[in-house]
């Protein structure tokens, strides 16, 4: 076993560059009990809660469908199902606001709910063992899980990568401010996550997991320090609070001190990570056959009246979810999905919740107050000072601004990770994580613009030498069709047949003929008119 | 006789350096890309003609042999200034005699009107038209460079051009963007 190894067996914890400590206002969320929300009348369901091709759909406009009802198959462009959260009919299928900070619309699904909640039955499972890894893959693939943690990366297609692992990392860190979706769960559900765990050891055929849980939540620790005792394979670590030490990168780094390779990925190193909330429902899944149709949300900020955390089924309307925890909007209320950090304002209450949606913050504005006016850089340093990434947020920025795309991939902007802490620190309000997400935007357009523009090229060509094929064709047809012709007069002549160039040879003469009469008149008239 | 020396001796390395030289020349041979690929690969392929070549490939060549550069609508300034710095001249503003910058479009083919022609396929630079004799034609839209030459030669005027919708996978964070919506207190 190596130094570093061994290190990592005694628990050391490293520690990253730059980070913050922004108020972390969690006990707003944190002190009451995960609270089920009652039915809403209509659930959206957009048929992309992930990150990458939507699924197919199963479904039309008027069908009856059961609680946990598959509505999207994987399909051939290999999506991630969505599955009813209620009982109740279809009530339209088509274009409707998504939880994106766009604000534009996508493919959605609206269940009108019957209010009976009648589910589909279950097929559980008392021994997964006996399970293939493949079976047991589709059968999280086919509960429709994402990652719960913010990115929806679908969690059965990061465990299928078949590569050695020294670790798997079950992410309980949560260390973005106000949210304590992840805590709750662990205080409430300590058990379950650890059956998850294991779960998800035995499918990426890994020895040993590793749980983080940031120092801040001491009764989520105590849950599990209680549950370890009877699961050597399982590890506790306790890191410390800093933003953004839950973010996959740093977090590795805090437990490892492994750093994730520019571009690449955790499994580049060894190493796979899974929120707490993913090993829950990986675990409701096999176990219970239970789909994803309901997560839990923090709903905090000073403008609610019973903040808290709720078990919502996914598609619930933030609207409804807000009005059942007493709603207070003030004058230009902002309504953030996402924590303070990392979230995005929504364009409109009717947005759903959807499976990467863990907080629904309302504050009031002298809690955050909205964002002023940018104001010049001075320069000062603080941002790359903050930079858990160690790059250079200032110099990112000018670049940014000048469109050198470029100079933006020489300075690594590929891995910001968007934690908005050189944003926080920028005394002069400069919204940096804005640039850098427009930039990268712009570059992947670019690169997508690319791409297209080779594939026009090469059908250019491919039609270019077509019609360059056809002509040279179309002149080898005539040419062998006029070769045919003259054979046959060959033949038909050969046979005693009239020859055709002998009736022309005739014209020719004739024609001749014709002439020279026509000059032999032409000079008798001359030597006449001469004469004369 | 030190001058004859002096001579053999440069003769003979000269002869020697020039050998290795010679040898190095094809042996480190560096295949350079033309430069008609390179103007090809800035060019945005849209094979549309408004530059009055039949295709970026040749409008490639014809700045090769020292055209303007600014003579294409769908690059626009961007690939005007790449071009300027592949070719080493100055960066000039768009030609407006060839077109206006414009934003990224499609053809769409209003099916009910199409009356099977087979026109529109045959301007088609990239066959990104499906269709046959006297059945109806539509666009394979994400083949589709957006080139406009379709729509002239329609019979019926059942092409349209439409802007590429914005979706959330190719949308661009706009600084301003994100609509601050007031909630009406009574709420």
């Amino acid at each position: 076993m190596s130094v570093a190894t061994k290190a990592i067996e005694a628990g050391h914890i490293w520690t990253f560059p730059g980070g913050i400590h922004p108020p972390e206002r969690k006990e707003i969320s944190n002190q009451t009990p995960i609270a089920p929300l009652a039915l809403a009348q209509e659930y959206y369901l957009p048929v992309k809660q992930h990150s990458g091709a939507p699924g197919e759909l199963l479904v039309q406009v008027g069908d009856y469908v059961k609680a946990g009802q598959v509505l999207t198959q994987v399909g051939a462009n290999n999506g991630l199902p969505v599955h009813a959260p209620t009982s109740g009919t279809i009530a339209a299928i088509g274009p409707g606001i998504i939880a994106h900070p766009s604000g534009l619309a996508d493919t959605v699904i609206t269940i009108r709910a019957d209010g009976n909640d009648e589910h589909v039955a279950l097929e559980p499972l008392t021994d997964y063992t006996q399970l293939s890894r493949a079976e047991l893959l589709d059968r999280i693939k086919n509960a429709g899980i994402a990652g719960l943690g913010g990115a929806g990366f679908p969690t059965a297609q990061k465990l299928a990568l078949q590569r050695p692992l020294d670790y798997l990392i079950i992410n309980g860190v949560e260390c973005e401010p106000y949210i304590s979706a992840d805590d709750r769960l662990m205080r409430e559900h300590a058990q379950t996550i650890i059956d998850g765990t294991e779960i998800l050891l035995h499918i990426a055929g890994c020895e040993k997991a590793l749980i983080a849980i940031e120092a801040n939540k001491p009764e989520a620790i105590a849950a599990f320090e209680a549950l370890l005792d009877k699961h050597p394979q399982l590890a506790l670590r306790v890191v410390p609070v800093k933003y953004p030490s839950g973010g996959e990168k740093q977090l590795i780094q805090l437990l490892t001190g492994r750093q994730v390779p520019s571009r690449g990925l955790p499994i580049d190193i060894g190493l796979v990570m899974q929120n707490v909330g993913t090993a829950f429902a990986v675990a409701q899944a096999v176990l219970q056959g239970k789909p994803l149709i309901e997560r839990v949300v923090t709903v905090t900020g000073e403008n609610v009246e019973k903040p808290g955390n709720y078990w919502v089924r996914l598609g619930t309307p933030v609207a409804y979810l807000l009005a059942q925890c007493g709603f207070k909007p003030e004058p230009e209320q902002r309504v953030i999905m996402g924590g303070p950090m990392m979230g995005f304002t929504l364009a409109d209450l009717s947005v759903p919740v959807v499976k990467i949606t863990n907080c629904i913050l309302v504050p009031s504005s002298q809690e955050l107050a909205p964002a002023q006016d940018e104001m010049a850089c001075i320069r000062c340093g603080a941002c790359a000072d903050v930079c858990p990434a160690q790059l250079l947020p200032q110099q990112l920025q000018w670049l940014a601004k000048a469109k050198d795309y470029d100079g933006l991939e020489q300075q690594n902007l590929f891995d910001c990770i968007e934690c908005g802490a050189c944003a926080y620190v920028c005394p002069s309000e400069i919204p940096l994580v804005h640039y850098y997400r427009k930039a990268k935007a712009e570059i992947r357009n670019i690169a997508r613009e690319k791409a297209k523009a080779e594939v026009a090229r090469e059908r250019f060509e491919a039609r270019q030498e077509r019609l360059e094929r056809e002509k040279q064709e179309r002149l080898e047809r005539h040419r062998k069709a006029a070769e045919a012709r003259k054979k046959a007069q060959a033949e038909a002549v050969a046979q005693g047949g009239d020859n055709p160039q002998d009736a022309v040879q005739a014209a020719i003469a004739r024609a001749k003929a014709r002439k020279a009469a026509q000059a032999a008149a032409a000079q008798q008239k001359n030597k006449e008119g001469d004469d004369a | 006789m030190t001058v004859v020396t002096a001579l053999i001796v440069f003769g003979v390395l000269a002869l020697i350096f020039g050998l290795i030289l010679g040898f190095a020349a094809v042996r480190f041979r560096v295949e350079s890309d033309p430069i008609v690929d390179q103007i090809d690969a800035i060019l945005p392929q849209t094979q549309c003609g408004q530059c009055g070549y039949p295709g970026c490939r040749p409008y490639a060549e014809a700045i090769a042999n020292g055209d303007e550069i600014n003579k294409c609508p769908p690059g626009g300034q961007s690939t005007i200034n790449a071009l300027a710095d592949l070719m080493g001249v100055e960066a000039k503003p768009l030609d407006s005699a060839h077109g206006e910058e414009d934003v990224k479009k499609v053809a769409v083919i209003r099916e009910d009107e199409c009356i099977g022609c087979t026109k529109c396929i045959q301007a088609c630079p990239v066959d990104a038209i499906l269709g046959a004799a006297k059945q109806m034609h539509t666009v394979i839209a994400h083949e589709c460079t957006g080139c406009d030459l379709c729509v002239e030669p329609c019979p019926v005027d059942c092409i349209d051009m439409v802007p590429v919708p914005v979706r959330p996978d190719n949308w661009q964070w706009d600084l301003q963007q994100i609509p601050v919506r007031v909630v009406e207190s009574s709420n």
